[in-house]
């Protein structure tokens, strides 16, 4: 509620910022300690080891049955919508797209008539899991910061993410089926995030995203300012005197550890877990996610990947990307902005509704993200409006292109845009079933599939899931609506 | 008649010295008369009517329907396709006494108060005319608000502005039009204070404040006890005692709604619960005892214990039990609240997504706030006599794809350019040309 105080949740969560390794490619299968030697597993823990892989993602798509959605409008995030068309969903992947023939035997035909598919929503920038509802003072459930040091390189989020958040499921009902969890804005450099599949799950590693690259949480401008403004930095000059430190020392782990990981002998370098995540960046196998609100400090953040030989793959919130669209779009940087979203700090004052559009028209690839579980829950709205916006300025948004801002694009900001993100024989099947067009704020989504799986279905309130925390606290409102 | 009283400035001078300021409606603006023709309207106060007519002259609406005849000399505007509405109350919102959020000296919304008292504080005596956030919000249909001071146990009055382009005072329509208060578990922290004492607190102001009443020439010679508020709060509150100025509550979880709905039955106090998370568990008493909620259709997270039972269905819930409902912004409102000011139409709309019939929907931010806050005679419907407060829409209001086409406040078309389309503007073209507007 408004009168709740938000300022600070605001403006600590409120700090996407990616980049990212500059492959566009499907992320190649991480190398796994399971692969390795058992003997050399045994000292894992003692050396840095490119690509290592300490808690992964045990993840097996839910049972599936074959399914066939038909007659309904497919708005692919591939090319041009589809009227009246198909989608054939089988064991976990998409197999055909546009007119199936016949329908297979085994198949449960959905009925998709005056209804809309689109593939599943994807979030660049959640912290839901690590800040988990109820987020009272002292419920302890705020994970999001660790606000002890401005470079905190060496925190994972995943250590916070918390499985049974009520969060997770009102996401999913929102057609949210994969999510970026980051750690939050108060440091210049946060830690490590995770890709999540919005699954149900007793553990972490269970909704892990098979194959997604880490990213690493950047923070310019005023949070990490304000937050160390007594130990510094406590300017943005101090800010920027900060990554370039912690980037020198990270330049010279790296070498270290490349020297020996390719001629083993003698006593291993001393493993420094924070260095190690940055020397991963170097190397391109973590991507960037750069919270940067100004125009001014995005192109420095440019200027400071460049000396040190990393990209940022998205900027997070820039408000003021429009200002700059065309830089972004030469160095293929994405942005992952809000529609609307401005004045609650000084640096978001620019804010414009407009900012997707402009975007968009100078090429560069533009995510809607949320920062907000809320706004998660609704990034179809959130799209529909910055889409009325451009309309409204003349630069016009077709709905083919704004369902990319949800899907495809924030796909390719997280590497993952060869398995997911658009409706293509081959991917994943992650899918939603919308009532009615999904840039109308009367459409809901209705159904939802996860690798093929349906994980939600609106018309079915009994099966709906149900986090622990919500037994007994949360009143089950079930089949009060439908 | 109606309208000739409404011209008359007022200042009613009530018991006890408070005053409730009524402003005037016409003030001398370029007076003309203006028929909106062709359009489907929505009066609010009546049903829809296919292409009917709203004539306006001088500031108010003089006639309304489908056969209304286009005077000589009329400014006939074609709204053939468009629908048209009153303009929209947003009742719940600071805009104007916040600018940016982080930067405190352009917040006026939370009094310091003493004790987390506050009640004389009137927050729109720092209303801010020119503040940017004022033109968006004015620019997608918003013609009225409701300015509602935060924090504490009493927060301070709230009033009721009318977005002309006007001067601070020309725009306060109503004021005070309530006393905010906050119930439940406030402050925040470990160190918040618990329910029970936040409702005994409440119970001695209000007993002060009765007792201060009585016992005023006392006070004066300094031979009354100490009261737990200053003289100026406690004189505030004394309209609130009376039953003439409502307490808005804001309390979400059941059981504090549940306290102050015993609190009001102990003081008879006019209540209104604002914000609400759970009300929809209370509907059938809320509707019983007339008391309306201000609430919003776009939460459906437990985000903290006193909210456990939030849910998008609330508005539609508590309508439908006949509760009088507002539909307010009840999510991603922290200090951007100012800038999506605007955004009131899509919370209608989601209302409507979870079982709000579509006319309460829209009265829900129009008509309803307006009978809420007393100024139904003035703002939220098309009706003779009432302010010419209307929006031509080129689809249904609550579409995101629908644009505000044009807004009138008093009569005049208010649209202008704001700073966030001068940004737009100028950063259309790359690089930028900063020696142009």
């Amino acid at each position: 509620m408004r009168n709740r105080p938000l300022f600070l949740a605001v403006a600590l969560s409120a700090c996407a910022g990616q980049h990212s390794a500059p492959t566009a490619q499907p992320a190649p299968t991480r190398v796994t300690a399971h692969d390795t030697s058992v003997a050399h597993a045994a000292m894992l823990g003692a050396t840095s080891t490119p690509n290592a892989d300490p808690f992964p993602s045990t993840y097996h798509p839910f049972t599936s049955r074959p399914t066939l959605i038909r007659n309904a409008t497919i708005l692919t995030a591939a090319g041009p919508a589809i009227l009246g068309g198909s989608v054939l969903l089988r064991d976990g992947k998409i197999v055909a797209v546009g007119n199936v023939a016949s329908v297979p035997d085994d198949a449960i035909v959905v009925d998709g008539t005056g209804k809309y598919v689109t593939p599943g929503i994807i979030d660049t920038h959640s912290h839901i899991g690590a800040g988990g509802a109820p987020d009272d003072n002292g419920t302890q459930t705020d994970d999001v910061n660790e606000a002890t040091s401005p470079v905190t390189a060496n925190v994972w989020v995943e250590h916070s993410v918390w499985p049974q958040d009520p969060h997770f499921p009102r996401s999913l009902a929102g057609g949210v089926t994969t999510i970026q969890v980051l750690p939050g804005s108060a440091n210049l450099i946060g830690g490590r995030s995770v890709v999540l599949k919005v699954v149900p799950s007793r553990t972490v590693q269970g909704m892990k995203f098979p194959g997604a690259k880490y990213g690493l949480k950047m923070a310019c401008g005023e949070n990490p300012k304000r937050v160390y403004s007594q130990r510094g930095p406590s300017t943005r000059m101090g800010n920027v005197a900060g990554y370039r430190a912690a980037w020198i020392q990270a330049e010279s782990y790296r070498r270290r550890w490349d020297k020996w990981n390719a001629d083993p002998k003698g006593d291993p370098p001393s493993r420094d877990l924070g260095l190690e995540t940055l020397a991963e960046v170097l190397r391109g196998n973590i991507l960037v996610h750069n919270h940067c609100y100004r125009a001014d400090e995005m192109a420095q953040m440019i200027d400071i990947a460049r000396e040190f030989g990393y990209k940022i793959r998205s900027f997070h919130h820039g408000v003021e990307a429009y200002k700059i669209a065309d830089i972004l779009a030469r160095d293929s940087i994405s942005a992952s902005v809000w529609a609307d979203w401005g004045a609650f700090k000084l640096e978001a004052a620019d804010a414009v509704r407009g900012n997707m559009a402009l975007l968009t028209r100078a090429g560069v690839r533009t995510v809607m993200h949320s920062d907000d579980p809320g706004g998660e829950e609704r990034l179809n709205q959130e799209a529909a409006k910055a889409m009325a916006e451009g309309n409204r300025i003349g630069v016009p948004i077709t709905e083919d292109v704004a369902v990319r801002w949800m899907t495809i694009n924030p796909a390719w900001a997280l590497g993952i845009d060869g398995v997911t993100g658009s409706i293509e024989p081959g991917k994943n099947a992650d899918v939603v079933l919308w009532s009615g067009d999904p840039f109308s704020v009367y459409t809901r989504a209705e159904k939802v599939w996860v690798d093929g799986a349906m994980l939600f279905d609106r018309l079915d309130p009994s099966a709906r899931w149900r986090t622990d925390f919500e037994l007994g606290f949360v009143p089950d409102s079930r089949g009060g609506s439908k | 008649m109606r309208a000739r009283q409404l011209i008359h400035a007022a200042s009613v001078t009530l018991a006890c010295g408070a005053t409730i300021a009524i402003a005037p409606l016409s003030a001398p603006l370029a007076a003309q008369t203006i028929a909106i023709v062709g359009g489907k309207v929505y009066p609010v106060s009546g049903p829809p009517i296919e292409r009917g007519t709203v004539l306006m002259r001088d500031g108010v609406i003089v006639a309304v329907g489908a056969a209304v005849s286009v005077p000589d000399g009329a400014q006939r505007i074609d709204a053939t396709g468009k629908i048209v509405t009153p303009g929209l109350v947003n009742a719940s919102t600071l805009l104007g006494i916040s600018e940016i959020g982080s930067v405190a000296s352009t917040r006026e919304s939370v009094a310091r108060g003493r004790d987390g008292i506050a009640a004389a504080f009137r927050p729109w005596d720092a209303l801010n005319p020119r503040s940017v956030l004022l033109v968006p919000a004015r620019d997608a249909g918003i013609t009225s608000t409701v300015v509602m001071p935060s924090g504490g146990l009493i927060s301070g009055q709230a009033a009721l502005l009318h977005l002309i382009n006007g001067t601070a005072s020309e725009m306060v329509l109503r004021a005070p039009v309530g006393m905010v208060a906050n119930l439940g578990h406030i402050g925040g922290g470990q160190n918040a204070t618990p329910r029970a004492e936040t409702l005994m607190r409440l119970r001695e102001i209000l007993e002060d404040a009765r007792v201060y009443r009585t016992r005023r020439a006392d006070y004066e010679r300094a031979q009354a006890r100490p009261f737990a508020a200053s003289r100026l709060d406690l004189d505030a509150m004394l309209p609130v005692l009376d039953g003439r100025e409502p307490l808005i509550v804001a309390v979400d979880m059941a059981s504090d709604i549940d306290a102050a709905m015993a609190v009001a039955r102990e003081y008879k106090l006019k209540l209104i619960i604002a914000g609400g998370a759970e009300a929809w568990m209370l509907a059938d008493r809320l509707a019983a005892a007339k008391i309306p909620v201000l609430t919003g259709a776009m939460n459906d997270i437990p985000a903290t214990f006193a909210t456990l039972g939030q849910r998008q269905e609330n508005a539609a819930l508590l309508a439908k039990a006949g509760v009088q409902v507002t539909i307010i912004r009840n999510a991603g409102d922290g200090d951007e609240e100012g800038f999506n000011a605007r955004n009131i139409r899509f919370e209608a709309g989601n209302a409507v997504a979870y079982g709000m019939d579509w006319n309460t929907a829209l009265r829900a931010i129009t008509l309803t706030p307006a009978e809420t806050f007393g100024v139904a005679d003035r703002v939220g419907s098309l009706a003779p006599g009432r302010s010419a407060d209307v929006v031509i829409w080129s689809g249904d209001p609550f579409e995101f794809a629908t644009q505000p086409e044009r807004v009138f406040v008093r009569g005049v078309v208010v649209n202008a350019p704001s700073r966030q389309d001068l940004l737009e503007e100028r950063y259309k073209t790359l690089p930028p040309n900063y020696r142009a507007p």
